[in-house]
């Protein structure tokens, strides 16, 4: 075990998910913000595992299983809409695909 | 005889009713004796109780019939009674007498257009409401009277509706009217829930009784009453509706607007005098009405081209003279005086209606002339009648009448003199435009022809109104010319006639010269300018001196024009106002509002999910924010 | 101990930072499966070591590696180096720098935390995967096989079943 005290695991919990948070907002790609918002998902599942090894509970780490079954489910559809995207317009530059407006 | 009051407004009633009814299924003889009839029978009646009234055998107090309970509610309960004395005695005599001759005349003088049966439904509806109106014993009893009047003057005025001048005229009388009308009856209700009751004799002796002369109850009641009357009677400032009115047909101008409806403010302020004589600056405000508005409408008279709206304003300037007398407390004058006027001006009326139908609808006097010649009947009694309103001593009625009001007025107090002054200058003015009249009509060359003489239907009513028209004055003569009181022993029985003491004594035959003086200057005025105007052969144009005062004088002084710009322009521009609906832009705005609202929010999304993401970091750090603020 | 924390935790960092900013979709991948098994050494350290195994295996192994078979069928060019103008970035960046402090600002008003006593066995969290959160479980498979259906309709095109 570690002597580092938790909420050193929590920040870099809370600095992943900022960059992931960067990624989203900085990238216009669909593939980064995809991949970005995998990072986050992976810091939000950090900070569970972290809380849960604070208070000696297995809980946190069964969230951090479901955590990772929904963004592998995400992921895949993420993906097959991507896909589905490039074939219809060409582009996967989020700036540029603007149709659905208010 | 008493029991027979309620059969006075009774008839006429009826009358209306059979004929609203049925008008238009009867046939025009079967109208016109309905119509008719029911008046005489009322005037019998009428009769019939006078003579009860007056028999010596039987006391001669006032009396009231009652008939039955109008409202009754908790705490506020007015009967439907009559109530008799000689004031209403007098009214009632006028009202039937004069309004059966009426009916006579108009039997023949509506004949020759439409809307018969609706004519007589209408004019026995005006009858029954103004007899109700003078047998009132209540306030609001009256007031019912007053609006049933008012209601069939509008739809007299109106009688050719289809002409849009003619129903122009008679919702401006409706409307003048109805301003003097609101006053009246806020004053009904102030004297009804301040002193207790509607009923009028108990009214004035409670009145008399609690208030002290100038209380402030007294001078409210007093000035709303006055501002119905000046309504009714179309006196300044309210005067402006009487000579459009001009626009009916010529009996309901002689029956209504010169006779009968007209006096029902004289006929309030007499029967109220009680109330007014504790009022005596209200009193006061009568007497400079009456006196202003007999020498305004008297030029405005002067310069008039139609024959009825001559006739109209000089209405307006008699009733002048009887406000004049009831302001300084001469109210049996003033009720003398509403006897004379009834007959004469009535018969000036009938006299013209018969001309403007001989003459194919002329109104306008300029076109007329040398009609003594053909219409030697019309001429006399017209004659008569003009005779008698420019007090012309010594077989006219109106020299009595007039001269008892004036004699009365020179005695009234500091201000009697001035006072008399100006009636006396009115007096010169009367006989001015009456001569004015009878000349440019009667004398000179003829300019048209007319077509006939006028029927026995359309005669007898002239001579039998040119009789009293003569000769009523002699119930009332002044001390130096007989002394005889009738009259004021006949009215004394309301009240009693304290005539004031004569301040200068041995004035009283200087004053009767004076007015004689008076009346014949003016004829001979009158007369001088007629011969200027024949000499110079001038035929329908005025003079070109003095040309803008005498368009401003047939303007009637500017009333129209002045009302017209304050109140009638801004009332429109008003109800246009309104009538955009300011109130829905506030519903509007709101709408619009939400519109604008949408379309700024709407800004946002643009469809950039980048954008989007960063309004949710946005949203998170500010939460962060406040947490760590607020922690 | 405490020093392998230390320079996972960077590397963490630094790797995801590249990924996010690398112009090359390939490169970007590669760095963030390098993250990601930095994660997985501080799990480690923090006595979750079944969670630590999931993180290689599962994130790394199968997530990723998905990600690297879609770009490769996408076949992306290299982003062409365009002209970063401040007016895109200025609002997303004002944006992370506000997080940043407050992140700071929440460190240092934070009490201590005392480092985990003993780390969570994997029977411990068996037991209470199928005992407390059965359901769960059942949901997470559902999940996953509707991603699958999902992720194969939504794949497959247009020219070979229209409206199917």
């Amino acid at each position: 075990m570690t002597t580092v005290l938790v909420q050193y695991g929590l920040l870099l919990a809370a600095a992943l998910f900022l960059v992931g948070l960067a990624g989203v907002l900085f990238r216009r790609n669909l593939l980064f913000t995809l991949l970005s918002l995998e990072i986050m998902l992976n810091a939000a599942g950090l900070a569970f595992v972290v809380a849960a090894s604070r208070w000696q509970q297995p809980d946190g780490q069964v969230m951090f299983l479901i955590i990772l079954a929904v963004s592998a489910a995400e992921a895949a559809v993420g993906l097959a809409l991507i896909l589905g995207i490039h074939r219809e317009s060409g582009t996967l530059d989020s700036d540029e695909l603007r149709r659905l407006r208010g | 005889m008493n029991s027979l009051m309620w059969l006075i407004p009774a008839f006429p009633a009826a009358g209306f009713v059979v004929l609203g009814t049925l008008g238009r299924r009867l046939s025009r003889r079967a109208c016109a004796v309905v119509g008719t009839g029911s008046v005489a029978l009322s005037m019998t009646a009428a009769a019939a109780v006078a003579w009860g009234y007056l028999s010596p055998a039987l006391p001669r107090s006032p009396t009231t019939t009652a008939l039955w309970q109008w409202v009754q509610t908790q705490g506020f309960s007015i009967g439907f009674a009559l109530h008799l004395d000689s004031l209403s005695l007098l009214w009632v005599l006028v009202v039937t007498g004069v309004g059966f001759l009426i009916h006579l005349y108009s039997t023949s003088f509506m004949s020759a257009y439409e809307g018969y049966g609706r004519y007589f439904a209408y004019l026995n509806l005006f009858v029954a409401s103004m007899l109700l109106l003078v047998l009132a014993d209540g306030l609001l009893l009256l007031y019912l009277g007053w609006e049933g009047v008012g209601l069939c003057s509008f739809l007299l005025i109106g009688f050719w509706y289809k002409e849009p001048a003619n129903s122009r005229a008679a919702l401006k009388a409706f409307v003048v009217t109805r301003i003097g009308d609101t006053a009246l009856i806020i004053g009904i209700l102030l004297l009804y829930t301040r002193l207790g009751s509607g009923n009028i004799q108990e009214l004035l002796s409670r009145a008399s009784s609690r208030l002290a002369p100038g209380a402030p109850l007294a001078v409210a009641a007093a000035a709303l009453l006055l501002a119905g009357a000046l309504g009714k009677s179309a006196q300044i400032p309210l005067q402006t509706w009487l000579p459009d009115a001009m626009a009916g047909p010529t009996p309901v101008s002689a029956l209504i607007h010169a006779a009968t409806m007209v006096t029902a403010g004289v006929y309030l302020i007499a029967r109220m005098n009680v109330l007014f004589a504790l009022a005596p600056t209200v009193r006061f405000l009568v007497a400079i009405i009456g006196a202003a508005t007999l020498i305004l409408a008297g030029f405005s008279a002067a310069a008039q081209r139609d024959i009825k709206r001559v006739l109209a304003y000089s209405t307006i300037s008699q009733i002048g003279y009887m406000f004049l007398a009831l302001g300084v407390g001469a109210w049996p004058a003033a009720a003398f005086h509403f006897l004379t006027h009834a007959c004469f001006k009535a018969l000036l009326f009938l006299g013209a209606g018969v001309i403007i139908l001989n003459l194919g609808e002329e109104h306008d006097i300029f076109r007329m002339g040398g009609l003594w010649r053909r219409m030697p009947l019309v001429f006399g009694t017209f004659l008569t009648a003009a005779l008698s309103m420019a007090a012309v001593p010594p077989l006219t009625a109106g020299f009595y009448s007039k001269d008892w009001i004036l004699y009365w007025v020179w005695n009234s107090g500091p201000y009697g003199p001035v006072l008399w002054l100006l009636a006396l200058l009115g007096v010169v003015l009367t006989s001015l435009y009456t001569f004015r009249l009878v000349f440019i009509v009667f004398l000179g060359p003829e300019r048209s022809r007319p077509s006939g003489r006028p029927g026995s239907l359309l005669a007898i009513p002239l001579v039998v109104l040119a009789v009293p028209a003569a000769l009523a004055g002699f119930l009332e003569t002044p001390r130096h010319l007989g002394d005889i009181r009738v009259f004021s022993r006949f009215i004394a029985q309301t009240a009693a006639v304290v005539e004031p003491p004569p301040s200068m004594p041995g004035m009283g035959v200087w004053l009767i010269l004076a007015s004689e003086a008076a009346s014949l200057l003016g004829i001979l005025l009158a007369y001088g300018v007629f011969r200027r105007r024949l000499r110079a052969g001038e035929a329908a144009e005025s003079l070109p001196r003095g040309a803008y005062l005498r368009r401003f004088w047939l303007a009637g002084w500017g009333f129209d024009w002045l009302y017209e710009q304050t109140v009638v322009r801004p009332y429109r521009l008003l109800s246009r106002a309104v009538g955009a609906e300011p109130l829905n832009w506030l519903y509007g705005g709101i709408g619009g509002l939400a519109v604008a609202v949408h379309r700024l929010l709407s800004l946002i999304q643009d469809g950039r999910i980048r954008r989007y993401a960063a309004g949710v970091a946005l949203g998170a750090a500010l939460i962060l924010a406040l947490v760590l603020v607020l922690l | 101990m405490n020093g392998i924390v230390w320079i996972s935790g960077a590397v963490a960092v630094i790797s995801t930072l590249a990924a996010v900013t690398r112009r090359n979709a390939v490169h970007a991948l590669l760095y963030l499966i390098v993250g990601m098994l930095g994660v997985a050494v501080v799990l480690f350290a923090f006595g979750a070591a079944f969670a630590a195994v999931l993180q290689v295996v599962i994130w790394a192994g199968a997530i990723l590696v998905l990600f690297l078979f879609v770009m490769m069928m996408l076949n992306p060019r290299t982003e062409k180096r365009a002209a970063v103008r401040l007016r895109d970035i200025i609002g997303p960046a004002l944006l992370t720098a506000v997080l940043v402090a407050e992140l700071m600002v929440v460190m240092t008003v934070a009490p201590p935390q005392p480092p985990a006593a003993a780390a969570v066995q994997p029977e411990q969290v068996g037991s209470s995967l199928y005992g407390r959160y059965a359901v769960v479980v059942e949901l997470a498979s559902v999940l996953l096989l509707v991603g699958v259906a999902g992720a194969f309709h939504l794949g497959r095109g247009r020219e070979k079943d229209e409206g199917r």
